[in-house]
């Protein structure tokens, strides 16, 4: 029903406000200044408040242009003031960061002023509650028993055991407390989430390339940055961004071919290269026991904790030509240019690029001519990326010609990624603890009222009150007293 | 029988849904309401055949993918995912008259996919950034905390509907008065922003999984990417304001807007507006 939500969100059932004098002479002492402006909720809500205002103005400004063009588009004044600010690059600028680290600092004391609370209010001896308050819960029940108040004692314990409520209790003056909770643990689910939050700017900070370069001084531990490899071609560094300063890769990779395949209305369908990782000039199997690996889109290749994804490609106007002599195996690849002629297989057959047919910068079909010495030289067409077998007087040959191309790779190391998704995973699974689970707890006290030993249950929940009071009425509503002796 | 007949159903469906859940409001007549609820369920119930179907036709065209791609296809799904949560929130919540508030939004989306000028309703093969089984996992997250949101912005709404009525000292014969109890709806809109809260973090998340996969990093401040961030913070703070500080009412109702309007540019305005890495989105 719809009036069963009107249960109110209490604050406090988050943030213990109720202090015993001791404990608030602690909270006190800790109080200087400094620490209660990092402690407040109000530096949070600011903070979340200036992230999210100030963040909108780098989806405005575009970010990381050539300076030039601000001065254009803002006048030489505003461009001035944007410069000093980072506006051009906001979200690595000093002010923005320094926003970032007091979040942080926000979070920490934040919780660490809080948790200790948390901690007292889970192990808090809920034995001690008087028998009085059970009667001004909002979920409470008295059934009457009968048998000896020890048979009863033992039948309240053994039926909450039964039902998973396993009872710790303790004799009073006037009857016996028992006492069950569940889930006091979540009360830290929005810790979790907290913590979380710290364990991702960690992870963005390991990572950080300039982090790696101007603290650590080792460019190599963290980077992102790009490298072109023409096909056939092999390449052991890599140019990171921004700076365009070289960092080695400490092996080598090449890239065997790249091609683009199409769909029928001409949008791409794939990006692929060929690649292959050498160690000391030697190819080195992947984990699926290859030495190629096919580099897409959405299929990074990863080695040695650097990171390679397919990102761009060049067309070349050169060829890339592979010559296989049929009769002894050997097999010849040559880079050549339009119109220039080249000798293969020991000077015995000579080959060359006459003509092309291009759409756009996409070489379609080539025009091979090839000769030998015994016989008049042929022509023929042979489209991009196919094959021809050549019969001729000196042997037979086939021939693999296509348009040489240069794969674009964006190449990260980025120690830090593990962090990140780590806290990923602790944002979720403390969200869902901090919304969806709860504290419950059940008392149950067995007295005597005019000589009949009766028990009251009684008990709360920190959330979901709706559903715990569900959860409390079928408990109490199958606990049998008088009626089951019948 | 295609899927676009199927989608021009649901339309209808819910074109009719959202004018009987607004003739309750105004009639307070039980029966009216009712109607509504039934044309909602044959709308989501319609609209999932489409979905289905257009999936499958994707297919028989051969470039088979999950109808979420581009900005046709995201409507579609916003629509969907509202109309969703919305008729499980009645079930469970039994405040009917919300529809008046939450259905126009699913009939709004489903008659601009559908008739606005720019939006492309071929099913397109996928560009190679876009092949990744991350795809769904990043879509349905992000849509289903929209849709969550969309119905915490119109409660929003409702709340200071009702709130001015009140204050006017207007009894229940007048518009309003078939409208929930202020703390009902206070304590729905606190319930609906948790919820897409937390589907919004995951929409996050397996956004910058994804990202790190396809792109290499996991977060480049693209201007979707800092929306998304931007709508975060705006729904954190409002938690923030109601746990710690005891904000409910009004406050709550007009950050439950200030949210949705986020929402809504994280969606629509960085597509239209701003450029990046995710404008394959507004075609």
């Amino acid at each position: 029903m719809v009036t069963s939500l009107l249960v109110p969100q209490r604050a406090d059932s988050y943030f213990p406000k109720t202090f015993t004098p001791r404990e608030r002479l602690m909270t006190k002492k800790k109080k200087n200044p400094v620490w209660a402006f990092f402690a407040s909720v109000k530096l949070a809500l600011f903070l979340l408040f200036i992230l999210a205002g100030t963040s909108i103005i780098g989806t405005i400004v575009p970010q990381n242009n050539p300076a030039r063009s601000y001065v254009e588009q803002y006048g030489q004044n505003m461009a001035d003031l944007m410069h000093t600010l980072g506006i051009q690059d906001m979200y690595n600028s000093w002010w923005f960061l320094s926003l970032l680290g007091i979040f942080s600092l926000n979070l920490i004391v934040c919780s660490l002023e809080r948790i200790p609370n948390v901690i007292r209010m889970v192990r808090k001896d809920n034995l001690t509650t008087n028998q009085d308050r059970l009667h001004k819960m909002g979920l409470h029940k008295t059934v009457p028993l009968s048998g000896s108040p020890a048979a009863a004692k033992q039948q309240v314990a053994d039926y909450l055991g039964g039902k998973g409520w396993k009872t710790d209790s303790r004799d009073k003056e006037n009857g016996t407390m028992f006492f069950s909770q569940k889930g006091g643990w979540t009360r830290f689910g929005v810790y979790i989430v907290h913590t979380s939050i710290l364990v991702i700017l960690l992870g963005a900070v390991i990572g950080s390339s300039t982090v790696a370069k101007k603290i650590l001084h080792k460019p190599d531990f963290a980077f992102k940055g790009s490298v072109m490899v023409p096909e056939s071609k092999e390449t052991d560094s890599i140019y990171a961004f921004q700076t365009g300063n070289k960092i080695d890769l400490g092996f080598t990779v090449r890239c065997n071919y790249f091609t683009i395949e199409y769909y029928s209305n001409g949008m791409p369908r794939t990006y692929l290269s060929k690649i292959t990782i050498l160690e000391d000039g030697k190819p080195v199997p992947l984990k699926d026991g290859k030495t190629v690996h096919f580099l897409e889109v959405n299929t990074p290749l990863t080695y040695k904790g650097i990171t390679f994804y397919q990102s761009s490609y060049q067309p070349y106007s050169d060829f890339l030509v592979t010559l296989t002599d049929k009769n002894t195996g050997a097999e010849q690849t040559s880079i050549i240019s339009a119109g220039k002629q080249i000798a293969a297989n020991d000077g015995k057959v000579s080959f060359g690029i006459i003509n092309k047919e291009s759409r756009g910068e996409a070489v379609q079909r080539i025009k091979i001519w090839f000769a030998d010495k015994e016989a008049e030289p042929s022509t023929f067409w042979l489209n991009n990326d196919q094959e021809a077998v050549i019969k001729r007087p000196s042997g037979n040959y086939s021939l693999h010609a296509k348009q040489l191309y240069a794969t674009g790779l964006q190449v990260t190391k980025d120690p830090g990624v593990w962090w990140v998704y780590t806290g990923c995973g602790l944002m979720l699974f403390g969200l869902f603890v901090a919304f969806f689970t709860s504290h419950r707890k059940i008392w149950a006290h067995v007295y005597e009222e005019d000589n009949q030993p009766t028990v009251i249950f009684a008990g709360s929940a920190n959330k979901n009150k709706v559903g715990f009071e569900k959860v409390f009425a079928t408990l109490v509503d199958g606990f049998k007293g008088t009626e089951q002796q019948k | 029988m295609n899927s676009s007949q199927l989608f021009g159903i649901t339309t209808l469906a819910y074109l009719l849904s959202s004018a009987f859940y607004i003739g309750l409001l105004v009639f307070k007549n039980k029966k009216i309401g009712l109607i509504g609820l039934i044309l909602a369920i044959f709308g989501v119930t319609v609209q999932t055949a489409a979905l289905a179907l257009r999936w499958n036709e994707s297919y028989q065209i051969g470039i088979g993918h999950a109808p979420l791609t581009n900005m046709y296809e995201s409507l579609v799904f916003f629509a969907w995912c509202t109309t969703l949560f919305y008729i499980f929130m009645e079930f469970k919540f039994k405040a009917r008259v919300i529809g008046a508030f939450v259905m126009p939004f699913a009939f709004t989306a489903m008659a601009y996919a559908s008739f606005a000028k720019g939006i492309n309703q071929q099913i397109s093969p996928l560009i190679p950034a876009l092949q990744s089984n991350w795809l769904i996992a990043h879509v349905m997250t992000c849509f289903i905390g929209y849709g969550a949101f969309a119905v915490a912005g119109g409660l929003g709404m409702m709340y200071l509907l009702k709130k001015s009525a009140v204050k006017r000292g207007l009894t229940d014969n007048t518009l309003t008065g078939g409208l929930p109890e202020l703390k009902v709806i206070d304590d729905l809109t606190h319930k609906t922003i948790v919820f897409g809260f937390m589907w919004l973090s995951a929409g996050i998340i397996t956004g910058a999984v994804w990202a790190n996969e396809a792109w290499g990093t996991y977060w480049s401040w693209d201007p979707k990417e800092t929306w998304s961030i931007i709508t975060w913070f705006v729904y954190a703070s409002t938690l923030h304001a109601r746990f710690t500080r005891g904000w409910s009412g009004s406050r709550i109702a007009w950050l439950a807007i200030i949210g949705f309007v986020s929402v809504f540019f994280t969606y629509f305005g960085v597509n239209f507006l701003l450029s990046g890495l995710h404008s394959y989105g507004s075609s």
